[in-house]
């Protein structure tokens, strides 16, 4: 059987400028000065040959991805997996035509139908109906293949009753609902989707799920990005992994995500230097400089906390002005998925603080509601205008088994990765039941 | 979460290994691929041939633009209407009552509408054109649509807002009692030349505009000054003889000129017109090429 996607050797280069956009005066500044520099450039090449490097202080280039090789073959569902940044993205904007690589290439034998994202082009002011069709338009259905679909896309959303109202009064669960009915019901020969699996609630989702393994059995060929490892081993019939821009490894799912689990989660020491992190976001300004964990003030967690205990989130910046900081912290189990998220921004404790050029934010959480097991923290700094420094995966920690329960027992690992304090009493409504312990005591000699 | 995802795999599971299951046949590999990526520039034929399979798209996010332009507006699309017509009225008074602009023998309001209504279309579409690509960034970076599409649809959208401001003319004719020439056949393609026009300025704005974000306050700007250089308040033997070569480089000028002679059954200006008709090839031939350029980096840097 021939491949139905065959990718060689691709690669993209990104330039990460201080500045990304250049004014138009800077440009024109730039096009008076360009001959001029040509000319020297000339100049000094004849004279001593030498080559003058010009980009060298424009910025630094990043290779997204480099030397990606791989064919898939139809009917294959195939999951990507990489850490955050590793260019997962960049694969399926270049696969879907969105962006265009800087070398190398693909052949694409079927119609691909992208959804990296739930809702494309919806518009706030049409109504639901209005939307189907132009959603659909843009993700690449025809009229009439709308027309056809129209009633299960509408039941399917469960929206009948909303469908001539404007969007931009839907709930945002029926929002994202209306918007992943059209993205299931595209049938294109290829479908690239990224993360689109985690909307809406458990029910709509299972549905969702059900419609994905749908497309499986159709034999349609899937790409399928998810840092979701129980997704991807569960709908997956190969998988890729990526690191850095490289195709690290291909194969099996289960092999694959046990390989990116074991790699590169070791758990830090209980602090980290940031300045230069790999899960730093493209783009992001380098603000964040170093990170510790600790349990009490100023010692050190040596990468373990324990279950119940205080933790500290420490996080030194540096920005190159005065910032009225803004810390977020998402923590996620080793599988990828968030468990709990805090952040100034909900609490804005920090809003009145005076700027400061440099600094150290502290998070405390009084009692760490999480079970044994490894975690990975992602960082946000920000203020109050957005976010400005972003890295995933920004470290990790362990934590450690606590007798939290006071009767050192402690629920199994499989009920989830949170801890919840509880407290249990008993209404006894049995007064006025007369037979009540003799009934008891009936039962017992049974 | 987790175990609907487990039951859902052995939903799946099952199903591949349920006798009597085979997958669907995938659909037949063609012997030539759908399309190629590659780092290379694509030609102008494949581009052509994108344009004509998504043609569906174009419609929808024309009637997009026409849906969602007048929503939550108490007058609606009479707005299309109000907009070259309050100005008529307001040039009337100052340019024609005033200052006694003349308007070679024909009632000055009729004058400056006939003016007014190819240059409103003109100036809306070059605008909403500019804005298009930046004001539509999802389906840049989201989802891959022949981009020319985006600013062509709100060019084509401003056209609906010109018919309609377009019966507020014919009412005025016949309220003046303008009579119709064999001449006003020509009005089809002045209106082709006009939105051929607004699409070649309106493209290139919106493929610069992604880069520099200063074409968003330079252009309303740039299209005021550009209406002054128009002969719209006046008419083109207002300016003095020596000027007036410089007045026919604007490719609006015959245009416009062009609209009032198709009107008025005055003399049609083909110098005007053909001037125009080059301009317009030359200006959409330029910056069909450099959008075309300028798209391959739209999603890396909108």
């Amino acid at each position: 059987m021939r491949p139905i996607i065959r990718v060689s050797n691709l690669g993209k280069l990104y330039r990460i400028e201080t500045r990304v956009r250049r004014t138009l005066r800077e440009s024109i500044v730039d096009s008076l000065v360009a001959p001029v520099r040509y000319i020297g450039g000339c100049i000094n090449r004849l004279t001593d040959g030498a080559v003058t490097n010009r980009s060298a202080g424009a910025g630094a280039h990043v290779w997204a991805l480099k030397g990606v090789t791989f064919d898939v073959m139809p009917g294959e569902i195939l999951g990507i997996v990489g850490r955050n940044g590793a260019g997962k993205s960049t694969l399926l904007k270049i696969l879907s035509r969105v962006t265009e690589p800087t070398e190398g290439g693909a052949e694409i034998y079927g119609r691909v139908g992208s959804l990296l994202e739930v809702g494309t082009g919806f518009h706030g002011e049409l109504s639901g109906r209005e939307n189907i069709y132009l959603n659909g338009a843009i993700l690449g259905m025809k009229r009439t293949e709308i027309e056809e679909k129209f009633d299960e896309i509408v039941a399917f959303a469960e929206i009948e009753e909303f469908l001539d109202t404007p969007v931009k009064r839907y709930s945002s669960g029926m929002y994202v609902r209306l918007a992943f009915a059209v993205a299931a019901h595209l049938e294109p020969e290829i479908l690239v989707a990224d993360e689109v699996l985690a909307v809406g609630d458990v029910a709509f989702q299972k549905k969702c799920l059900g419609k994905m393994s749908d497309i499986a059995r159709q034999g349609r060929t899937v790409l399928f990005v998810s840092h979701n490892m129980a997704s991807i081993e569960s709908l997956c019939s190969s998988c890729l992994m990526i690191d850095s821009g490289r195709l690290v490894a291909q194969g099996k799912p289960s092999d694959i995500v046990s390989c990116y689990m074991a790699s590169g989660f070791r758990v830090n020491s209980g602090e980290r230097s940031l300045s230069e992190h790999p899960g730093r976001r493209p783009g992001s300004i380098t603000a964040m400089t170093h990170v510790q964990l600790s349990s009490e003030e100023g010692s050190s967690l040596q990468g373990s906390s324990r279950m119940g205990a205080p933790l500290e989130i420490r996080v030194r910046y540096n920005a190159q002005r005065p910032l009225r900081p803004v810390l977020g912290v998402t923590v996620r189990s080793l599988r990828g998925v968030p468990v709990f998220c805090v952040s100034d921004r909900f609490c804005g404790q920090l809003a009145f603080c005076e700027p400061a050029v440099r600094g150290t934010v502290i998070c405390r959480i009084e009692k760490l509601p999480l079970m044994p097991g490894t975690y990975v923290a992602d960082l946000w700094l920000g203020d109050a205008g957005g976010d400005l420094d972003i890295i995933f995966d920004a470290i990790s920690f362990e934590v450690l088994p606590a007798d939290v329960t006071g009767t050192g027992k402690l629920p199994p690992q499989e009920c989830g990765p949170v801890f919840c304090d509880a407290t249990w009493r008993l209404i006894d409504e049995s007064e006025g039941i007369a037979s009540h312990d003799s009934r008891f005591d009936d039962n017992s000699s049974l | 979460m987790l175990n609907a995802i487990a039951e859902s795999r052995s939903e799946v599971e099952a199903s591949r290994s349920a006798p009597g299951f085979a997958p669907e046949a995938p659909a037949e590999i063609p012997d030539v691929p759908l399309f190629t990526i590659t780092a290379r520039r694509r030609t102008m034929g494949s581009d052509l041939g994108d344009l004509w399979t998504h043609r569906e798209l174009f419609y929808f996010l024309t009637w997009r633009d026409v849906k969602v332009r007048y929503k939550q507006t108490v007058l609606g699309a009479l707005w299309a209407i109000l907009q070259p017509f309050l100005t008529m009225v307001v040039f009337t008074l100052f340019f024609g009552r005033l200052a006694r602009i003349p308007s070679n023998g024909v009632p000055y309001p009729i004058f400056a509408y006939a003016g007014l209504l190819p240059w409103t279309f003109f100036s809306n579409a070059v605008t909403s054109a500019g804005n298009s690509v930046v004001g539509n960034a999802s389906l840049i970076t989201k989802v891959y649509v022949p981009r020319m599409i985006i600013p062509g649809s709100a060019v084509a959208a401003a056209l609906l807002d010109f018919a309609i401001a377009g019966l507020i003319l014919i009412a005025m004719m016949v309220y003046y009692g303008v009579a119709i020439s064999a001449q006003a056949a020509m009005l089809a393609p002045l209106t082709v030349l006009l939105a051929v026009l607004a699409f070649g300025v309106g493209t290139f704005m919106a493929g610069l505009n992604v880069k520099y974000r200063d074409v968003r306050h330079a252009l309303p700007f740039v299209i005021q000054l550009w209406m002054f250089a128009t002969p719209i308040i006046y008419p083109s033997n207002f300016v003095p003889a020596k000027w007036r070569w410089l007045l026919v480089l604007n490719p609006l000028t015959g245009i416009i000129e062009g609209f009032r002679g198709a009107l008025f059954g005055l003399d049609f200006q083909w110098f005007g017109f053909a001037v125009a008709a080059c301009a317009a090839g030359g200006i959409l031939t330029y910056s069909v090429h450099s959008f075309r350029r300028m798209e391959r980096e739209f999603a890396d840097i909108v």
